[in-house]
């Protein structure tokens, strides 16, 4: 028990302490997040009525970026399985960043959640005992276990391994069961997410069964374009690699992550595809949203198409990003690996962020036209959001790779060698 | 058995906490502005008559205090035998509107604020006017398609206008649909609640506990008819316009962050009067009545006239019908 406090304190003191770029950018991050309280006070005060979001298009950014984020804490799963399963060496030393990332991530889906309520002081109403979940009738109620049970799992699962390592002792057999599970549950998180939106009949541009599959398959782009740029930062930044460091990031996991991101992006833009040849042929009242979307609607000669732009500036983004992913001259390419990388996310990003969830308001389903653009407030909050992901994750990392590289250890385990395990 | 006396055991530990908590009833938790007392209320269902009263007791102190009326808060429960339904002739419908306004004073729905920007109107009533016809001939195409143009006509929910405002109604070649919460006998709205904030209650209509509601609004996504509306602000009511003839899942005032709907006006029907859009039509276009009574308006309309109902194709089983002579 001691050793466990101990592993805590330490913890605490390592992710306090660095460089003075260390604390610039985390004193940048907590001034974005304390800029997006101030307005999520005001917010609490006057209510939603600070957003732009309206009875006509009742969710956005929030739950947009929602949405997107569920698929990047699904993406640890594409580490950890060819990792463990696979037991692919290369992954080794990289599953615990997807994990943490998975941990950010979560982080800013439930807030964001919570940050979309309108009434938060009853978000207990949702729980057993304090309240009365609709379970198993409401999709929401199935996010709140599955989201919280990955929470868990990827907060035990690194937990456990860097206290081990920090007190050099070789991990139990049991915690490969709850990596075991860790599997399904992260395809889980992102097929509940989808089921939100899928089974809502009133809502014909989600109600198609290609949501689930489209929403991993996005999130397994996403996703490890991200875990690219951040591990060649951190790379940058730690000791990591330099002579001495016991950390390694190959350039062979990077290109491995490159080849997953690039076949989830050819399946992602065939859902794509698929979806917008079966709603486009058909030609039915479903095609509306989608016609908003590309082209924007006609509606008693005025024209509305506020997201026209960004939608073709995510396909071609995507489509970019595949071709440069395509070639192995390209991919293997540190510069132009990067440019595909950034415009995988963003064009994901976008299309199924506010591409996703706002046409699927437009029109009412009794055929009003109103166009939603957040509102100042609403993007500071958003911003803040996002900021306090990187800032759970910057500090999680930064005690991960103080243990695993061996810079710290528990006083009683410094004469003994780093178990096999690890 | 186990997890029943064990459910049990902690509900009873709950309701000790709120009695310990009554000491300290009237603290308000600051920014969100809600009481202690507020902030453990049960949901409606499992209060007892007690916990009822209390809670209305509470809420005509809250409004004399905020808006300085003297409220009348009934808990009216559904008679036996009942199940409302409403039918609604669009041949005579001439879109006057006067049932969205009657709506509005008689439920206390927030007004626009001549001062405050951020307070907006609620209406539960939106009335479609919908164009007879179109037909545009078109011309032959060059390609392998032939362009018949456009034909559009009948009850269209994408072609047409909301926000109409001629100087005279009806006009020649329009017609008018005007949709309200359609009752389902299966809602979406309900399946989609993940607190039970909103139900259907024994005689059909389906409800909102304004206490309990945590303003997801996943229910406002779900609805195929556009009948959902929330609060985005807290509402504005000047004293004058209030109805202080209330019912605790009906017309009461609502705050900042729920979501709240037609109920067939609850406060009414359960008293036995009519709804009070069917009361202000001045072209008797609107029937209301128990389906189970086959002397009732609402049941000569289904055995009379053809009707028809939105979206049937969704299997939400409207209790709301439309017609025509």
């Amino acid at each position: 028990m001691s050793k466990l406090i101990d592993f805590v304190i330490t913890s605490i003191k390592v992710s306090l302490t660095g460089s003075k770029k260390y604390y610039a950018w985390l004193a940048s991050l907590l001034i974005m997040v304390l800029f997006g309280a101030f307005s999520y006070y005001y917010q609490l005060k006057y209510g939603l009525i600070i957003t732009d979001i309206r009875d006509q298009v009742s969710w956005g950014s929030y739950i947009a970026n929602f949405t997107f984020l569920v698929g990047v804490a699904a993406a640890a799963v594409m580490i950890v399985l060819p990792a463990y399963i696979y037991n692919y060496k290369e992954f080794k030393h990289i599953t615990i960043f997807g994990e943490l990332l998975a941990v950010g991530a979560l982080t800013m889906c439930l807030s964001f959640v919570l940050i979309d309520l309108g009434r938060i002081d009853r978000m207990l109403h949702i729980l057993p005992f304090t309240g009365t979940p609709n379970w198993p009738q409401s999709m929401l109620t199935w996010d709140v276990i599955v989201l919280n049970g990955y929470l868990f799992l990827n907060l035990l699962i690194p937990g456990y391994l860097l206290y081990k390592a920090y007190v050099r002792e070789p991990p139990r057999k049991w915690i490969k069961i709850f990596i075991l599970i860790s599997i399904p549950w992260a395809i889980s998180i992102h097929t509940v997410t989808a089921f939100l939106y899928g089974g809502l009949a009133a809502r014909p541009f989600w109600n198609t069964a290609v949501m689930a599959p489209r929403f991993l398959a996005s999130a397994f782009t996403a996703g490890p374009a991200l875990m690219i740029i951040i591990l060649q930062i951190v790379r940058r930044y730690t000791c990591i690699g330099k002579p001495g460091c016991k950390l390694v990031v190959t350039d062979r996991a990077l290109f491995t992550l490159a080849h997953i991101a690039l076949i989830s992006m050819l399946v992602n833009l065939f859902f794509l595809g698929s979806e917008i040849y079966t709603v486009g042929y058909a030609a039915t009242s479903h095609l509306a949203p989608l016609k908003y979307l590309f082209f924007g609607l006609e509606h008693n000669g005025v024209h509305y198409g506020k997201l026209q732009p960004y939608m073709w500036a995510a396909i071609t983004m995507e489509i970019i990003a595949a071709i440069l992913l395509l070639f192995p001259k390209t991919r293997k390419n540190f510069t132009t690996l990067n440019i595909a990388c950034i415009f995988a996310f963003l064009g994901i990003w976008t299309e199924k962020g506010m591409g996703l969830i706002i046409p699927g308001f437009i029109p009412t389903p009794i055929g009003e036209i109103w166009e939603y653009y957040p509102t100042l407030m609403e993007i500071m909050i958003t911003l803040a959001v996002w900021a306090l992901g990187f800032l759970v994750y910057t500090l999680l990392l930064k005690v991960a790779i103080a243990i695993e590289a061996e810079e710290v250890v528990h006083p009683s385990a410094k004469d003994k060698e780093m178990p096999e395990a690890h | 058995m186990v997890d029943e006396s064990r459910r049990d055991f902690l509900k009873k530990a709950a309701a000790g906490a709120t009695a310990a908590v009554i000491p300290f009833a009237n603290v308000r938790i600051p920014v969100i502005d809600v009481t202690l007392e507020e902030f453990f209320q049960k949901h409606y269902k499992e209060m007892s008559d007690d916990d009822k009263k209390r809670v209305i007791e509470r809420l005509k102190k809250e409004y004399k205090e905020k808006y300085g009326i003297d409220a009348e808060i009934k808990t009216t429960p559904p008679k036996e035998g009942v199940v409302w339904g409403y039918a609604l002739n669009i041949q005579k419908c001439i879109g006057c509107r006067r049932c969205v306004y009657a709506c509005m004073r008689e439920n206390n729905q927030s007004r626009a604020s001549p001062k405050d920007p951020t307070k907006s109107e609620i209406q539960w009533i939106r009335v479609l006017e919908i164009e007879k016809f179109k037909i545009h001939p078109g011309e032959e195409g060059k390609d392998f398609r032939t362009r018949f143009g456009e034909i559009i006509a009948g009850v269209n929910l994408e072609e047409n206008e909301h926000y109409y405002n001629p100087e005279h109604v009806p006009e020649e070649d329009k017609f008018y649909v005007p949709i309200q919460c359609q009752q389902c006998e299966r809602p979406p709205c309900v399946k989609v609640c993940p607190t039970k904030a909103t139900w259907k209650e024994p005689d059909g209509i389906i409800v909102v506990d304004y206490n309990w509601c945590i303003g997801c609004r996943f229910c406002l996504a779900a609805c195929p008819y556009w009948a959902r509306r929330f609060n985005w602000s807290d509402p504005y009511l000047p004293k004058e316009e209030i109805n202080p003839k209330m019912h605790y899942l009906g017309n009461r005032i609502r705050m900042r962050g729920v979501v709240e709907k037609c109920t067939f006006c609850i406060q009414r029907t359960r008293e036995g009067r009519y709804p009070a859009c069917v009361e202000a039509c001045p072209v008797g276009a609107r029937k209301f009545g128990n389906l189970l009574d086959p002397e009732s308006d609402v049941r000569k309309v289904l055995e009379k006239k053809r009707v028809f109902r939105l979206k049937e194709e969704l299997g939400t089983q409207p209790k709301f019908f439309y017609f025509m002579d």
